[in-house]
């Protein structure tokens, strides 16, 4: 708490800085070419060496504090009725440290009511211990700074070069967020794989997790009815919808429509791509998962059920038409205008020259498109969780009810289970299947874009 | 500007108009364009020559905005007489484009492709006589009767440009209209395309917009001068570039602008 006070008051550390070295510089700017940097950059200069050296020792301070409080804490004469087990010890201490934030909360044990002083003191004492390093530090940087306010020094260099690097670390992060991401599917899938084989994992197809017991975890784990589920509903009903509607809505878009139609159509169309995938589960599951149970019925299939893939899959190929048909949109207007010209000027129609040349010409873009429109389809999850149903069958049947593999990681992960069963760590492990696919999918469609991008340039 | 002429008419130009738009292309064009003779269109950039030979098959029509008003005889008939089909004249009328266009296909499909949308050959032995021939009179079979199947687009240039022709050539048009057919290539595939235009003189009427004077003055018979829109002077191709009767045209001619 102290140390986030502390922050405040190296941001208004840094505020004074700025003026005074803004001030100061603007005492030494006498005429044209008499200072290399104008005034405000020493500003800027002095509030970066602040702020960043105080940034990083707090931070510095923040991960080593808790170790410094525990060894207070264990220094003090309670802890030494604590007892001798490592869990129970733990569970014990991390008590008395919920008791020190929070005193009105029932202690469980006594001896966390005990300890509970003391947490308090430690963290009192090493706050302001660690507050007070950072404002030092806060102060030692800007006077280091302040000294430099000179006419020759370079002080704007410096500011552009500091502002590249926050720059740099920026674009860094969603990247380091990624390896992190990676890092913690490996780890826990790695978890997971340790009780059960990878073998058994992929290419066993009977899942009934909730049955799993310790000497038949292999068993219980097999996750091919969910793989071929996934497969089932993402990659081929929703592209037997998805195709055929996003290829002939591009062609009519590029090749026949008028420009005032196209003006109207093409939004309306991207509007489809910003609706909530929530939106479509529940419109699935209410609207869609019905008529087709019905419709089962009608074919005279016995107890057909609510939920199923054909519901899932058509709603989610409604979906992604948008996305299908403004990636063939794009891959159509790449192709040169001397192609189609080419064709026309030898007697071809319209349609034999969108159907000879320019959609050959434009294969490339348009199967890169479908693929990533696949990987999209694959990784989705609240249409199959509101529409496709949670058995996992290993079935044909479109009107079956069929689970994938999103939605078993929803499943896995809202249980009350341990965190440590194989049941939660076997949602890492789908994950990191999921992840692979779809990066793959995503690798080959990106490839498949730039070398056709490149064949026309 | 009619021209004294013995050989007969192919293509006859009555008062055409064509714009873009409100903006007037070509303004009040009539010209004679004959049988078995080269005829050039020559004239400073955007004088409207592209434009004129875009509306003598009707690939304006492509354009959104483009108009033509007037007459376009071909044959005496009327090309822009609504009951005339505009993908059964470009059957006809063949075109060649500025910068080499094959199709993504290989050299044999390039020019099975038109035959093949026609009707022309029933059976793979009339198709492949169709395309010996096409690429024969192309000049181009000695150099790709081996490797037919290989991608049109791995050719070179030149020879892009001849397989274009070639593709043109096996509809069996009456007349090829070519649109600085030359001006993406080296001197080297220029002077064969040259000589190409100058053998498939005595099959079919050809039309050639060029930039190049010289170009002009080697390969046809006939020059029409175009500037702003307007046609300017129209005759034979010696009496224009020795001795042009309008004060434009020699200002052309001559280097003055252009």
């Amino acid at each position: 708490m102290i140390l986030t006070g502390v922050l405040l008051a190296v941001l208004g550390l840094g505020f004074v800085g700025w003026f005074a070295a803004r001030g100061r510089a603007r005492l030494l700017h006498t005429g044209r070419g008499s200072l290399h940097s104008m005034p405000s950059y020493h500003g800027w200069h002095v509030v970066l060496w602040i702020v960043i050296p105080a940034l990083l020792a707090w931070a510095a301070w923040s991960a080593i504090m808790p170790g410094l409080v525990d060894g207070a804490v264990m220094a003090d004469p309670a802890a030494a009725q604590l007892p001798a087990d490592a869990m129970s010890r733990a569970a014990v201490v991390s008590e008395a440290k919920a008791i020190a934030q929070n005193p009105d909360q029932a202690a469980f044990n006594p001896l966390a009511q005990t300890l509970a002083e003391p947490v308090r003191a430690a963290h009192q004492r090493f706050g302001l211990i660690g507050a007070l390093l950072v404002v030092i530090v806060a102060l030692a940087g800007g006077g280091w700074a302040f000294t430099k306010v000179r006419a020759n020094y370079p002080a704007r260099t410096r500011v552009e070069r500091a502002v590249m690097g926050v720059l740099l670390l920026a674009s860094l992060m969603a990247i380091l967020t990624t390896f992190g991401i990676v890092a913690s599917l490996v780890f826990e899938a790695g978890m997971f794989f340790k009780d059960v084989s990878p073998i058994d994992f992929l290419l066993g197809t009977h899942w009934s997790p909730g049955s799993a017991r310790g000497d038949n975890l292999g068993e219980s784990f097999g996750a091919v009815p969910l793989f071929w589920g996934t497969i089932y509903i993402g990659a081929i009903i929703a592209m037997v919808v998805a195709i055929p509607l996003g290829l002939m809505s591009a062609v009519y878009l590029t090749q026949y429509a008028t420009p005032t139609i196209r003006k109207w159509l093409k939004p309306v169309l991207e509007i489809l791509a910003g609706i909530p995938t929530v939106v479509y589960g529940y419109f699935a599951a209410l609207t869609v998962a019905p008529i087709f149970r019905d419709f089962a019925a009608s074919l005279g299939m016995a107890n057909p059920s609510t939920e199923s893939a054909l519901a899932a899959g058509v709603v989610m190929g409604v979906m992604i038409i948008p996305f299908v048909s403004s990636m063939a949109d794009d891959a159509l207007a790449a192709v040169p205008r001397a192609m189609s010209d080419g064709s026309l000027a030898l007697g071809a129609t319209k349609s034999e020259t969108i159907k000879k040349v320019l959609l050959p010409a434009a294969l490339p873009g348009i199967v890169a498109g479908v693929m990533l429109a696949i990987s999209r389809a694959i990784g989705e999850t609240m249409i199959v969780v509101m529409a496709a149903g949670a058995a996992a069958n290993l079935s044909a049947n479109p009107f079956a009810s069929m689970t994938t593999v999103t939605y078993q990681i929803v499943q896995m992960l809202t249980g009350d289970q341990e965190f440590n069963s194989p049941k939660t760590l076997s949602a890492f492990a789908l994950g990191l299947v999921l992840f692979i696919v779809t990066l793959v999918l995503n690798i080959i469609a990106l490839r498949v874009v730039k070398r056709f991008r490149e064949a026309y340039e | 500007m009619k021209v004294e002429t013995m050989q007969q008419t192919k293509l006859t130009a009555r008062n055409v108009d064509v714009y873009y738009g409100a903006k007037k292309a070509i303004n009040n064009v009539s010209i004679d364009i004959d049988n078995g003779v080269v005829t050039a269109f020559i004239g400073p950039s955007g004088c409207g020559k592209s434009t004129f030979l875009r509306s003598l098959n009707r690939m304006n029509d492509t354009i959104a905005d483009a108009r033509v008003t007037g007459e376009i005889l071909l044959d005496g008939e009327n090309i822009y007489a609504p009951d005339m089909d505009p993908v059964a004249l470009r059957a006809r009328v063949g075109m060649v484009f500025q910068k080499p266009n094959p199709f993504p296909k290989s050299i044999y499909e390039n020019i099975a492709y038109g035959p093949r949308i026609h009707g022309l050959a029933p059976s793979k032995a009339d198709m492949d006589g169709i395309i010996e021939s096409a690429l024969t009179k192309a000049g181009l079979w000695d150099e790709v009767k081996d490797r037919l199947h290989d991608a049109g687009t791995a050719l070179s240039g030149g020879q892009q440009q001849r397989l274009c022709i070639a593709r043109a050539i096996a509809v069996s048009p009456e007349v090829i209209l070519m649109d600085e057919p030359c001006s993406a290539l080296d001197p080297i595939a220029t002077a064969r395309i040259e000589e190409l235009i100058d053998e498939l003189k005595d099959t079919y009427a050809i039309v050639i917009v060029t930039h190049s004077m010289q170009q002009a003055a080697r390969v046809s018979q006939r020059t029409a001068f175009f500037h702003l829109g307007n046609l300017v002077e129209y005759g034979d191709t010696s009496q224009i570039f020795t001795t042009p009767r309008e004060e434009k045209t020699k200002d052309y001619i001559t280097g003055r602008y252009g």
